[in-house]
């Protein structure tokens, strides 16, 4: 168990940023709003998988809706607070920590702002260990458990309570079109666990590693280095190539933002052509024609001067960039959690998942040898 | 007719005098601490040089980096009220909650939230509360705050309610000067709330710098129509900048690169505008730089102004030249506007890139026979090396593989090859005074960015009902119709939307109606 510093949530906001693949918002507006949490006096624990009671009561918490609106319609600030409150009404039982829906992207900061005004820990682990689209693609729902009863608050006191729902599915497409009829912005609460559950089914220490990750990046940006290959070592992920985005189509389908990107390589790189196909989050990424990635992996785009994330809505013709691919976490390479996550779940024919191989982390003298 | 564009920039003041195609006169002089006085020697100096009689003067453009100095050195800003619309929604975090500390407290701590937001869709989220906001308007009142800045929850998708605000704020405050945040940009609430605040914050010095500007005009004799230049490279007429300085923000670099454009005849090219210290490199889309995507940050605060989307690197004619000739290294260090004493060939000591240059046999400047002991093969391993860095710049900013023309603009343009990456290198005659060219030139432009529901429209009516609208504005700015243009037109669909909402952005522009 730790306490969370002002220092850890800058971190956490570009760490997130990596991890949402792309996608997941921005964390900028959340991390400001946990930083005012912390300065006005609260006190946030973050406490692992194994310090959690079996019979703890641990509820999931994240924001639905379209990025572009939260950025211009901000929060009230305590959406969050009032679905505990009413997921804890309906159970007769106060929530003894959040953990968050979602790490990657703008949700990593939801369980922390609520922690704060509950007064209760933040768990170090996620339902995705990236960011997805749907609701129904957490490690809480693959392994079986329900999302709901789950409670949608938005910024006008209006508190939305889901008691039954036929199946994820339904749960997912009844909680949008709440979250249209909201302004196109919530917090949820859903899916409250025993601490039993959390520690078999969420991705562990996410939090922590999202706030390493925050940290490398931030501490190469000080030294004016690169802190791609320091990333990859990190995560024993790959750098898979360095490249300038030459096309890009997008349009829009069901709500989402999808299209694909054409990279053609760079420097070392040169010669060597790529395309990414994205639906809001980075989906595969062929080289040559040939899949060399896909979800659930994650495939990262980062900014090649400063290692920061790059999410779709800001891609665009002449970019440079850093590909690099991380492992996804076994728990996300089951049969199960595939059904949901894996290629054919995002629509993507034809392609069969191949785990990506952690990469050996590099000689102890050498922390930063580049290795592709 | 005859115009004249003038560049008052941190250290010169270029001015130059222009008919049609043609430049009939160009000077440089130092920027003075009044601007006036500079800009006043400026045009003095090219009326004489063309021999030209104030009254056949029809139109002067200035562009300016006045007001982004001012907020970069914290000065001259008067203390703004903030007046939010927003509730119940977006209390999570008060106005100007990242800025730098010093910068918040010369604006003061003025900040209100009131009803008055918009959904998505243009509906309110809860109405608006008269009373509430003349409650505020005779609090800023009392507090002797006398610039305030509106900012409403998708204003930019429907300004009803800020345009309210302003009318109970301007009668509860009748001095009051009041900025609307829909008239700063698209969405994005805090980053269109700073510019909002920047803008009401920099508008008595506004007032009283385009007052000094048109005195300046005055006592030259010139009566002409006079504007300034704005970020994108359009321009607006003087009344307009003195209630929207912080559309000026981008003008200096901006204003080169539409220089060159101009200057080359090329419309889409490479502009490498190489300065004493830095180069910056931008692309030309259409006659126009290549506007940033992402959020901008000016002296500490961040915005989304759209500006140009330039890539700098620490290479210039003062760049100081170090090493032995297998490891030569050239800035980012430089000896800056000190090149006319420190360089070797100006008499100095410092080796410069100018001096390699000069070595080299590429340019013509100061005294070659100063640099007899310069060793060759260090002056050929630097020139190599500076050739390289403009090449990797170059290429950072290409978006395809087609070889775009590279054109060469700005003082230390002497520095460049003939060739760059394969691609022919054009350095246009004035090409040092490219950005008051770019001033001179300027049209007139009209825009909508906004978002939109396609619940029963398609993409493409959508995107023509806002072109139909840019038309309308930029014609209302005073363009021609006939001469207007497309230069941008795309949709960006919102994700995580069902309901297919995409954000349009069309802009137009057109020559100046004189």
């Amino acid at each position: 168990m730790r306490t969370l510093t002002e220092s850890d949530i800058e971190a956490l906001a570009i760490g997130a940023a990596i991890l949402g693949t792309g996608g997941g918002g921005n964390p900028y507006i959340g991390k400001l709003h946990c930083l005012q949490e912390l300065r006005g006096g609260a006190r946030v624990e973050l406490v692992g998988l194994d310090e959690l009671a079996d019979d703890a009561f641990v509820v999931s918490i994240g924001g639905i809706g379209a990025p572009a609106v939260s950025v211009e319609k901000l929060e009230e600030g305590r959406e969050g607070y009032r679905a505990v409150r009413a997921l804890e009404a309906y159970c007769g039982r106060k929530a003894s920590a959040l953990i968050a829906a979602e790490i990657g992207g703008g949700n990593s900061m939801a369980p922390i702002i609520t922690a704060a005004q509950l007064g209760i820990p933040v768990v170090d682990g996620d339902g995705m260990g990236r960011a997805f689209p749907e609701m129904q693609m957490t490690t809480y729902s693959i392994y079986g458990h329900s999302s709901v009863p789950a409670a949608l608050a938005d910024e006008r006191g209006n508190v939305v309570l889901f008691r039954e729902v036929r199946s994820e599915q339904w749960f997912e497409r009844l909680a949008r079109a709440n979250v249209v009829a909201m302004g196109g912005t919530a917090v949820g609460a859903e899916a409250p666990m025993s601490g039993r559950y959390v520690k078999r089914a969420a991705v562990p220490g996410t939090v922590s590693q999202a706030i390493a990750l925050g940290h490398i990046v931030m501490a190469a940006n000080r030294a004016h280095a690169n802190p791609v290959a320091s990333i990859c070592a990190q995560e024993r992920g790959r750098h898979l190539m360095d490249a300038k985005i030459v096309d890009l189509k997008r349009h829009l389908e069901g709500g989402f933002s999808v299209g694909t990107i054409r990279l053609d390589g760079i420097d070392r790189d040169g010669g060597t052509v790529a395309d990414i196909v994205f639906q809001n989050e980075f989906l595969m990424f062929r080289r040559n024609g040939v899949v060399e990635v896909c979800v659930p992996d994650l495939v990262i785009l980062l900014d090649a001067d400063n290692g920061r994330a790059i999410t779709t809505d800001v891609l665009r013709y002449g970019q440079r960039v850093a590909v690099i691919a991380l492992p996804c976490h076994a728990l996300l390479r089951t049969p199960e959690a595939l059904a949901v996550v894996g290629p054919a779940a995002f629509g993507l024919e034809g392609v069969t998942y191949t785990p990506l191989a952690a990469v050996a982390p590099p000689p102890a003298d050498h922390p930063n040898t580049p290795y592709r | 007719m005859f115009r004249i564009g003038v560049d008052v920039g941190g250290t010169n003041t270029d001015a130059v005098v222009m008919r049609g195609r043609g430049v009939l006169a160009a000077l440089k002089v130092p920027t003075t601490p009044d601007v006036t006085d500079g800009l006043m020697a400026a045009l003095a100096g090219v009326l004489a040089q063309a021999a030209l009689a104030p009254s056949q003067v029809g139109l002067v453009v200035i562009g300016t980096t006045h007001f982004t100095n001012a907020v970069i050195e914290r000065r001259h800003l008067a203390p703004t009220a903030v007046v939010r619309l927003c509730l119940p929604a977006a209390q999570c975090l008060q106005p100007m909650v990242d800025w730098p500390a010093e910068l918040r407290a010369v604006v003061g701590e003025h900040a209100f939230l009131a009803e008055g937001g918009f959904e998505f869709d243009g509906t309110p989220i809860s109405g608006f509360d008269d009373a509430h906001i003349t409650r505020i308007g005779r609090e800023i009142r009392d507090r002797g705050v006398r610039s305030i800045a509106i900012c409403g929850i998708f204003s930019p998708i429907n300004d009803a309610y800020e345009q309210r605000a302003a009318a109970l704020l301007a009668e509860a405050c009748p001095d009051a000067a009041i900025t609307l945040s829909a008239t700063m940009g698209p969405t994005g609430l805090l980053e269109r709330e700073n510019a909002a605040i920047l803008n009401s914050a920099l508008l008595p010095l506004a007032r009283r710098t385009v007052s000094g500007l048109r005195a300046g005009l005055a006592r030259c004799g010139l009566e002409c129509p006079f504007f300034l230049s704005q970020n994108d490279g359009t321009l607006m007429p003087a009344t307009q900048a003195e209630r929207f300085p912080v559309l000026t923000f981008a003008s200096g670099p901006t204003n080169s690169m539409r220089g060159a454009a101009f200057l080359s005849g090329h419309k889409d090219a490479l502009v490498l505008d190489i300065g004493g210290t830095t180069t910056d490199v931008g692309l030309l889309q259409h006659g126009f730089p290549r506007q940033a995507t992402t959020t901008v940050d000016i002296g500490g605060v961040r915005t989304n102004f759209r500006m140009p989307d330039v890539f700098s690197i620490g290479l210039g004619g003062g760049s100081i030249v170090a090493g032995a000739a297998d490891a030569v290294t050239v800035g980012p260090t430089s000896v800056g506007y000190d090149i006319i004493r420190a360089a070797r060939v100006f008499g100095g000591s410092v080796l410069t890139a100018t001096d390699v240059a000069v070595a080299a046999g590429r340019a013509q400047v100061g005294e070659a026979g100063l640099l007899a002991g310069v060793d060759g093969a260090l002056a050929s391993a630097a020139m190599a090396r500076i050739e390289r860095m403009l090449e990797l710049a170059v290429d950072r900013c290409r978006i395809s593989a087609e070889p775009l023309p590279v054109i060469g603009v700005g003082g230390g343009s002497i520095l460049l090859p003939e060739r760059l990456g394969g691609v022919r290198v054009t350095r246009p005659e004035h090409f040092a005074v490219a950005n008051a060219i770019g001033a001179a030139i300027a049209q007139t432009s009209g825009e909508v960015d906004r978002i939109c529901a396609l619940e029963g429209v398609t993409r493409e009516s959508a995107l023509a009902a806002a072109e139909a609208e840019a038309r309308d504005r930029a014609v209302a700015a005073g363009a021609v119709a006939e001469t207007l243009v497309v230069v941008e037109r795309e949709d960006v669909p919102l994700a995580y939307l069902k309901g297919n909402a995409t954000r349009v952005r069309v802009k137009v522009v057109g020559d100046l109606r004189i």
